[in-house]
């Protein structure tokens, strides 16, 4: 509204919103402390002039809004009221003062009848005159009689009688109303006068614009008394939200800054824009609302306002501006959010309070655990291995038959049970977290062998278990090896429960991390060794039954077979899977299988194994050289790629293969020997084969097994041939295709010292002969294929011809070689089962020099070799 | 110690009746000679080796034997393979069913063979359980400590 006056004197008020550091443009009109300044107010003078309201123009103004007129009426309302109000105050009081007016004179009469009219009959002349009398004029009429009433007639009496006296009189009487007249017009005069002065006096006594400057005044201060310190900012925008009207603006913001500006021209900064498109919005939807909106100006910094808009409607309903007030609640919504924070926080820490709970729970639950199990383990286990050993102790005392076999039968199954026990017990200990596992340096090679050799030792079918370890595995790495060979026994010894034909195998080889894809990086395709750490990974592969695909997902569950009546079949409790699967991943690997129903099945796992830093092969390996029995381990050993076991009801023995690079040319009596008996078993294997099944598989020439990798015995044999002619050792050739002659002939050979070479019959001689340099031969003469005499014929025919012509005439499929140099004659032992039909005479006719009899003593074999060995 | 001493008794005496009994003969002996600290289960092994070789030859005469035609010549081949090895570890009785055995074969009687491949079967698995009952006392003396003793 348009009030010049009060603009002028307005006072700009601090408020406790704006900062401190405004500029000196903005001080001029802040009053910090308004009650230590008022001697400003008091130096100015107010002249208010009365000024005079055009109603007209106020009219208007106020016709704007609904508001604004009824403001008005209410205001126009007020000051009539008042002024009603004063008429009939003043009316009352004239009334009031009429009837006093009255009563006074009535008295003042009473007063002067009662004194006027005293003595009648005093002298008559005199006239008592009282002090009351000035009202009487005293030279006028004389005093009325009581009796006497004379009234003084103003009335115009045409008293005919007095013609005379009629111009006199009406002079007089002219004379008379001009009197009259001019006091009229005097008091006519005054009278316009007094209304004049009284008109002024009206409006500037009761004007509404002193009213409403007034109330406007009185609204104003109370306006500045609230709001000095308040954060409120109250104003008023057109429609193009220009600023009409601002209150408690920002200080340092002069009015010309304002009026007439919208927002966006007077402020800058973040969430100005905001503030006007919601005021736009209430522009237009006409309805009032509130925003919270935050402020980032140069003006006044970051700053977080509550505003609250609504629309101001004309009379017609049109929205002709808004009114605007903001409220800085920067505080309170730092409070609201520390306050949500907190609460967060709260629960956070409750979260955590929980988990510390569990885990608390949880440890205790392990730490009760641990004890149960040690009890468990103690308590069962002991009364357990209490009956075994009782059994045990009975079955060496004196029992019969029948009680040895009761006595086994309880043995296995006390074994049985403590296994069982075992397993549930390792079971428990992996799923409760017990389980600790080791880290210590052992040789996987090492491992394989024993597990093999401990699964062959206890084979009852016929099987063959081979090792094959890839040469990148280090010779010793960090693991849990009793973890591991827990594992492999378990995966092997299901291998051989469920195979009843053919091979098991365990495969050894390094691969690349399966996680890591960094693998790349460093080296393409190659296991990555670098940070010492190596994934090995394990294939225990047989040629068995095979599982079915339905059954694989749970093969690893615990107490899951395979099929329902497996357990029957099979025995076994389903625990081993389970077992080695969570030792697999409790070492940080995985358990995988795959199969073909009838064909076969492989397992795999792969574990990460750190490998030791420096290892001092060649002095360990020198420990190993003493010593013999299934610890001991060559310089070859060590790298012993290769093992092959087959089923023997009883003992342990293996054929090795080494990968290493130097072959000892000396060796002690025990490896040699171990390894020719073995070669000497794989011959009697497959001699084993060819009689079972009927083939004619041909038996390997020894001299051709030096190249199949599994028969270093020949290897051996050639390298101590080829390097030293003057070596003490004769070769020697045996004959014979019985197994079992033949393994007590090589025994009684060994312990005479001597080296020999075995074949199983006739043509097998023939090209032993012809491959190698022989100083004796002992021949059994009843052999399949080729006996032993036929090849004595032969043999001494190549002799003498230098050729084989003979032999291919005889149907032998062997080849001349000319280089050779003619042979000599090689002695020829005939060893005879029987001196009578395979007399002595046909031996010596084919060509024989001497014969022995069967069965072979070492006395034999001694006499022999001395008679027909050149003496050394 | 008493309990070794007992146990080597026992295996004496067990053997010996073995060699009175002509289950086993000198043959044997010298295989026990051969076993040494350096191959202490050389009996044990070629024993082994002797059962599993001649359960494949009593099969294989079986077989043979059930044939509508027997090949006399391939049961022959068969006794004398098995007369060899039992004879090689003094399985004493075995080889002289083995000789009657042949006989039989040179004969060509069927029935002669049958009854010796019979009796073969027979004397085997006594010689069997011999051995193997004698190599768990061997096995007890050497668990309780004791060495196993020599035969002369």
């Amino acid at each position: 509204m348009e009030d010049d006056n009060a603009e002028d004197m307005e006072v700009e008020i601090l408020s406790s919103m704006w900062p401190e550091d405004i500029d000196a443009a903005g001080k001029k009109f802040n009053v910090e402390k308004p009650g230590v300044d008022q001697d400003l107010l008091e130096d100015l003078t107010f002249n208010e002039e009365p000024t005079i309201v055009d109603f007209q123009r106020l009219l208007e103004l106020t016709n704007y809004s609904e508001k604004g007129s009824s403001q008005l009426s209410y205001l126009v309302k007020n000051w009539e009221w008042k002024q009603e109000n004063a008429v009939r105050l003043l009316r009352e009081e004239l009334e009031n003062l009429r009837k006093q007016q009255h009563g006074f004179e009535l008295k003042k009469l009473e007063i002067l009848e009662e004194h006027r009219f005293e003595n009648d009959d005093y002298g008559c002349d005199k006239r008592p005159v009282s002090i009351l009398d000035e009202v009487y004029e005293i030279f006028q009429d004389v005093p009325k009689k009581r009796t006497d009433v004379i009234v003084q007639d103003e009335t115009l009496e045409i008293d005919d009688e007095c013609d005379a006296n009629t111009v006199r009189y009406w002079k007089q009487r002219a004379l008379h109303f001009e009197k009259l007249l001019s006091i009229s017009v005097q008091r006519e005069q005054m009278l316009l006068e007094k209304l004049e002065e009284s008109i002024e006096k009206l409006e500037k006594q009761s004007s509404p614009v002193e009213e409403l400057s007034q109330i406007l005044k009185r609204a104003d201060n109370f306006l500045h008394f609230v709001l000095q310190n308040a954060p409120v900012v109250i104003g008023h925008q057109d429609k193009e939200l220009r600023y009409r009207f601002i209150y408690n603006h920002f200080p340092s913001l002069g009015e010309e800054d304002i009026i007439g500006k919208t927002d966006v021209e007077i402020f800058k900064g973040g969430g100005v824009k905001e503030s006007q498109d919601f005021k736009k919005e209430v522009l237009e939807k006409g309805i009032p609302g509130k925003r919270e909106i935050t402020f980032e100006t140069e003006l006044f910094g970051a700053k977080t306002f509550l505003i609250y808009v609504e629309p101001v409607f004309s009379k017609a309903g049109e929205t002709i501006g808004v009114n605007y007030m903001g409220m800085e609640i920067t505080d309170q919504v730092k409070k609201r959010e520390k306050m949500a924070k907190l609460r967060e926080e709260i629960a956070v820490q409750k979260a955590r309070e929980t988990e510390l709970n569990k885990t608390i729970h949880i440890t205790e639950e392990t730490m009760r655990a641990k004890q149960i199990l040690a009890t468990m383990s103690h308590e069962i286990r002991s009364p357990l291995s209490g009956i075994i050993s009782m059994a045990e102790i009975l079955s060496t005392t004196k029992v019969d038959k029948d009680q040895k076999q009761l006595l086994s039968v309880m043995l296995s199954s006390g074994d049985l049970v403590l296994q069982l026990i075992n397993d549930i017990l390792d079971f428990s200990k992996v799923e409760s977290g017990v389980m600790k596992l080791e880290a210590t340096k052992f040789r996987p090679r090492e491992v394989i062998k024993h597990v093999l050799q401990t699964a062959a030792a206890s084979l009852k079918k016929m099987l063959i278990l081979e090792g094959h370890v890839a040469d990148d595995v280090p010779v010793e790495v960090i693991g849990d090896v009793l973890r591991i060979r827990q594992i492999l026994t378990n995966l092997i010894s299901n291998a051989v429960k469920f195979t009843h034909e053919g091979k098991i195998k365990i495969k050894l080889y390094l691969i690349t991390d399966p996680c890591l894809e960094d693998q790349i990086k460093h080296e393409e395709n190659e296991p990555q060794s670098h940070g010492n750490m190596v994934w090995i990974r394990c294939d225990v592969q047989d040629t068995g039954i095979g599982i079915p695909e339905t059954a694989l997902p749970l093969l690893f569950k615990k107490y899951m077979q395979a099929g329902t009546d497996t357990a029957r079949k099979y025995g076994g409790t389903g625990l081993g899977l389970a077992i080695c699967k969570q030792l697999v991943e409790l070492m940080g690997g995985r358990l995988t299988v795959t199969s073909k129903v009838n064909h076969g099945s492989t397992f795999t796992f792969v574990l990460p194994h750190k490998v030791p830093q420096a290892c001092d092969s060649s002095d360990e390996t020198d420990d190993y050289q003493d010593g013999d029995d299934n610890g001991s381990m060559d310089e070859d050993d060590v790298n012993c790629g290769f093992f092959q076991f087959k089923t023997q009801t009883l003992g342990s023995l293996f054929s090795c293969n080494g990968y290493g690079p130097t072959h000892e040319l000396t060796r002690n009596e025990v490896g040699s020997d171990k390894l020719d008996r073995a070669s000497v078993l794989e011959n009697n294997n497959t001699n084993h084969m060819t009689v079972d099944q009927d083939e004619d598989r041909p038996f390997h020439d020894p001299c051709i097994k030096k190249n199949r990798p599994s028969n270093l015995n020949m290897m051996r044999v050639d390298s101590s041939t080829t390097t030293s002619k003057s070596s003490a050792r004769h070769k020697i050739l045996l004959v014979e295709d019985t197994v079992v002659n033949v393994m007590v002939a090589k025994r009684m050979m060994k312990q005479l010292n001597q080296d020999m070479d075995v074949v199983n019959n006739g043509v097998e001689a023939l090209r032993a002969v012809q491959r190698c340099d022989y100083s004796l031969i002992l021949m059994d003469v009843c052999m399949p294929v080729m006996d032993g005499l036929q090849a004595t014929r032969l043999i001494r025919s190549y002799e003498k011809n230098s050729n084989w012509d003979e032999a291919r005439l005889a149907g032998v499929d062997i080849t001349d070689q000319m280089s050779r140099e003619p042979r000599k004659r090689i002695p020829i032992i005939a060893m005879t089962a029987n001196a009578m039909s395979e007399s002595a005479e046909e031996c010596f006719t084919n060509g024989m020099d001497s014969f022995i009899t069967k069965p072979v003593t070492l006395q034999k074999l001694k006499q022999c070799l001395e008679q027909y060995l050149p003496s050394q | 110690m008493a309990a070794v001493s007992q146990l080597q008794r026992q295996f004496i005496e067990y053997a010996t009746s073995l060699y009175n009994e002509g289950y086993l003969d000198d043959q044997f002996t010298q295989l026990q000679k051969l076993q040494d600290e350096s191959n202490p289960d050389f009996v044990v092994e070629v024993v082994s080796l002797f059962f599993e070789d001649s359960e494949k030859l009593l099969n294989n005469l079986a077989t043979a034997l059930q044939q509508k035609i027997v090949d006399y010549k391939q049961v022959d081949s068969h006794v004398h393979q098995f007369k060899g090895s039992s004879s090689s570890i003094g399985a004493q009785r075995v080889t002289t069913v083995c000789v009657h055995f042949r006989n039989y074969c040179d004969e060509q009687n069927l029935d002669g063979c049958l009854r010796c491949l019979q009796q073969l079967n027979h004397e085997y698995i006594l010689v069997r359980n011999k051995l193997e009952a004698l190599f768990r006392l061997e096995q007890q003396i050497l668990q309780a400590g004791g060495s196993i003793p020599m035969m002369e």
